[in-house]
């Protein structure tokens, strides 16, 4: 009580003075020095600045936290973790000088899903590491956070309390807890483990569905990879999409034809589509309708090299061989045209003949930043329900 | 032949011991090699007196722990992909945790389940702590944990990562910190400045994934050289510069790293190949090359005149350093990932499943004198500093010291 009554003193003390309302607009003494925090970049660029500034950052007193949190504020990632070790550090301090924390700033800084995600989640550990009830009143207005760190405590708290209801025999409402906990949920280990919490109660999960993987494509080869060499290689489907083309494959004329994926983690397998080969390089193509222009990402996962192109424009490649394929292995950003997008995807198999090298194939979605599926039905074959049914293409798995 | 190479390993290690101390500043300690100089060690594990603390770790590692100047610097990474990379620094004296700095990793954290985001041990100079994780961040704190720099070398170089997880360790010296990261994409080995964390050199280096980890050389009187390890052999770098000083081109494991001793580096590669170093830059001469002492994934040590490695059938050979004969074999209790450390004619193995073995040296063959199972995957290499043996897995850290050691906090 003592320490609640100390905190609401330093959040109407920090309003007084303005430093709350100064969040996205720092006091001059602190502009400077968190300014130069935010201009670090590439190889060191700005840590000179940097260096004498942090100094001058962690002087400040733990009231200014919400002001060194909010310069997080489209910062770049290296920048983030400069204030991050400021914030702690002030914190700390505090901490350990019984210096209270702005607590009611802190979770004013927290609500406002303005502010960058990152940010915000910091806000609230410290919340929690200072007063974990005030943290866990918090906990259940974070469904639909913005902050996948954030939305991942509520979603955990929906999953223990579906499985009380579950212990308990209310069956239905242990469904509609983990329904609803299914539905915000963006981490893969969450995804998982509340489908297999639904199916133990006979509810069917499409994981297809629930990734929004895009499942409609347009694939085609096998083209040459002896020596690696077709992947710097730029075969005719790099610069033409005509879906009615035949080009010179490896082994002869190939064509494009349409591939739909049945597998429930959106894996689109070469070896399936195109047989089974080693050395070779293949494409697959789709398109993305977008009703309006924003910000996305394309999420791959990958064990062989690859290669993306959005709209005509090489994004990224790699050129690794069987190191390892998760899902959102790797995250591309991407801004969405309003109307049709393309997406090429070039996928590259080395010449091992071990088992653990024969996957040739590759897993996608499109999602917004904060990995909400993106769903667009010339990308998206319509999911068969339930369960999913075969596949013209592919036995269901 | 033996004198002339042992000569050079007893004055070089006592230079070498009067500059660190009696700390473990880097993977595999003051000499790059699993060797301290120290004595006064508990070597009975079994004993529980000589279980000096044990304290609770906030995330998974495999790195070594280091002691430096009366603290122990840990890192960890927590969080369902591990993105939340820790560095920790505890008091030697009783285990307590003076600070703890987080970072978000910037760089890819996925790896292969039986290592973790915090692989890579960091290295201390002895003003500041570098820490290096699979993510390619690499960040520089005071001893008192503030910030000095922070690096993200996957936001710089995007194509710096490997899908099975990145392990290279950290060398500092001359106020340059070497970091190897270097994979089938994209592969750099870079001195950045202690102070600033700028780049002083970029070198390119092969396009295959690597996991061993760069060893100092002696400085010998001219510019202080760096070994670089990789699939395709060893490269001498001089710190400061970058400057390639030599290569041996014949191949070399991914995995274990060389070892150095006197003039001599120990190179895992068709077994182990001794390379006598030429102070005046020219290239190393073979010394030896022995098919019977194979080190699987744990790195070579050096301890006098033997050198010990560690197969992939937990079986410990002991080799003599001057001519490469394999002097005997002992099973351990294994598999063992963790690099053996040594010191005062005992040697510490541990086990993947926790089981750290003490093996008597001084004999004409080597024995398991003590045990103790600490019930926990450990794949991190241990520490020996001030005379107490320190141990990490994924979940704890544990100081192993005799009553006298334990008041020894430098």
């Amino acid at each position: 009580m003592r320490l609640a009554c100390l905190c609401v003193g330093a959040f109407l003390a920090a309003a007084a003075d303005g430093r709350l309302t100064a969040a996205s607009e720092p006091p001059a003494d602190l502009a400077e020095p968190s300014g130069a925090l935010r201009r670090v970049g590439p190889e060191g660029q700005g840590h000179a600045e940097a260096t004498r500034a942090w100094p001058l950052l962690v002087r400040r007193p733990a009231a200014d936290l919400p002001v060194l949190l909010a310069a997080m504020d489209g910062a770049n990632p290296l920048a983030r973790n400069w204030l991050r070790a400021a914030v702690d550090t002030v914190a700390d301090r505090a901490l350990a000088s019984s210096e209270p924390l702005p607590l009611a700033a802190l979770e004013a800084f927290l609500r406002d899903t303005h502010h960058d995600p990152y940010a915000r989640w910091l806000a609230y550990d410290w919340i929690a590491r200072v007063d974990p009830d005030r943290a866990r009143r918090l906990v259940p207005g974070l469904l639909e956070d913005p902050s996948n760190a954030l939305r991942r405590l509520a979603i955990e708290q929906r999953q223990t309390e579906a499985q009380m209801l579950r212990t308990n025999g209310q069956l239905a409402q242990a469904r509609a807890t983990y329904e609803t906990a299914l539905r915000a949920a963006r981490d893969v280990d969450q995804i998982e483990a509340l489908a297999a919490a639904l199916r133990e109660l006979d509810v069917p999960v499409d994981l297809r569905d629930v990734f929004g993987w895009i499942t409609r494509w347009q694939v085609i080869g096998p083209f040459d990879n002896t020596g690696l060499a077709g992947f710097e290689r730029p075969f005719p489907p790099e610069t033409e999409q005509r879906l009615d083309a035949e080009h010179d494959g490896k082994t002869g004329k190939v064509r494009w034809r349409e591939w739909i994926v049945a597998d429930p983690y959106g894996r689109l397998d070469f070896n399936r589509a195109l047989g089974a080969a080693k050395e070779v390089t293949a494409y697959a193509l789709t398109e993305f309708v977008a009703d309006i222009p924003r910000p996305a990402e394309i999420r791959l996962g990958c064990k062989n090299a690859w290669k993306v192109w959005f709209n005509g424009k090489f994004l990224f490649g790699r050129d690794e061989y069987h190191r390892g394929a998760e899902i959102d292995q790797y995250r591309l950003p991407v801004m969405l045209e309003a109307g049709v997008n393309t997406l090429l995807v070039k996928v590259c198999q080395n010449e091992m003949v071990e088992d653990w090298t024969v996957e040739w194939e590759f897993q996608l979605r499109l999602t917004d930043p904060t990995g909400t599926p993106l769903r667009s039905p010339t990308s998206h074959a319509a999911a068969p329900k339930p369960p999913p049914s075969p596949n013209p293409n592919e036995p269901s798995p | 032949m033996k004198r002339r190479v042992r000569l050079p390993f007893l004055s070089l290690a006592a230079a070498l011991a009067s500059a660190w101390g009696a700390d473990w500043p880097q993977f595999r300690g003051p000499h790059g090699n699993g060797a301290s100089d120290e004595t006064g060690f508990a070597w009975r594990l079994d004993a529980a007196e000589n279980l000096a603390w044990q304290v609770a770790l906030p995330g998974r590692g495999l790195s070594s722990p280091i002691v430096v100047g009366g603290r122990v610097f840990v890192t960890a990474a927590s969080g369902p992909r591990q993105e939340e990379l820790r560095v920790l620094c505890f008091q030697t004296i009783d285990g307590t945790l003076r600070w703890e700095r987080r970072f978000w990793a910037t760089g890819r954290t996925m790896c292969h389940p039986k290592t973790c985001v915090a692989a890579p041990t960091p290295a201390s100079d002895g003003e500041r702590v570098y820490a290096l994780f699979s993510s390619c961040d690499l960040i520089c704190l005071n001893f008192d944990g503030q910030l000095v720099w922070f690096r993200g070398l996957t936001h710089d170089y995007p194509n710096v990562s490997n899908s099975l997880g990145m392990s290279s360790s950290l060398v500092a010296a001359d106020g340059v910190v070497v970091a190897q990261v270097e994979t089938d994409t994209e592969s750099y080995a870079l001195g950045l400045d202690g102070l600033t964390g700028v780049n002083r050199w970029r070198l390119d280096r092969p396009r295959l994934a690597n996991w061993t980890s760069p060893v100092l050389l002696p400085a010998e009187g001219g510019p202080r050289q760096v070994a670089l390890q990789s699939g395709r052999g060893v490269a001498g770098v001089e710190v400061r510069t970058g400057r390639a000083v030599w290569n041996y081109g014949e191949g070399a494991s991914t995995i274990a790293s060389s070892a150095m001793s006197g003039p001599r580096l120990f190179v895992p590669s068709f077994g182990l190949t001794a390379l006598d170093l030429d102070a005046a830059g020219g290239p190393p001469r073979q010394a030896w090359r022995a098919g019977n002492l194979r080190p699987a994934t744990s790195s070579p040590a050096v301890l006098g005149d033997r050198v010990y490695v560690i197969n992939d059938a937990g079986v410990l050979s002991c080799g003599d350093a001057a001519n490469g004969r394999r002097v005997w074999q002992v099973r351990l209790n294994g598999p063992i990932s963790a690099s053996p450390v040594a010191a005062e004619g005992h040697l510490v193995a541990i086990s993947e499943k926790g089981v750290v073995q003490v093996v008597d040296l001084s004999g004409s063959e080597g024995e398991v004198v003590a045990e103790r199972d600490l019930q926990a995957t450990i794949l991190g290499t241990p520490a020996l500093a001030n005379g107490a043996l320190y141990v990490r897995s994924d979940g704890s850290l544990w100081k192993f010291a005799a009553e006298n050691a334990r008041r020894k906090t430098r």
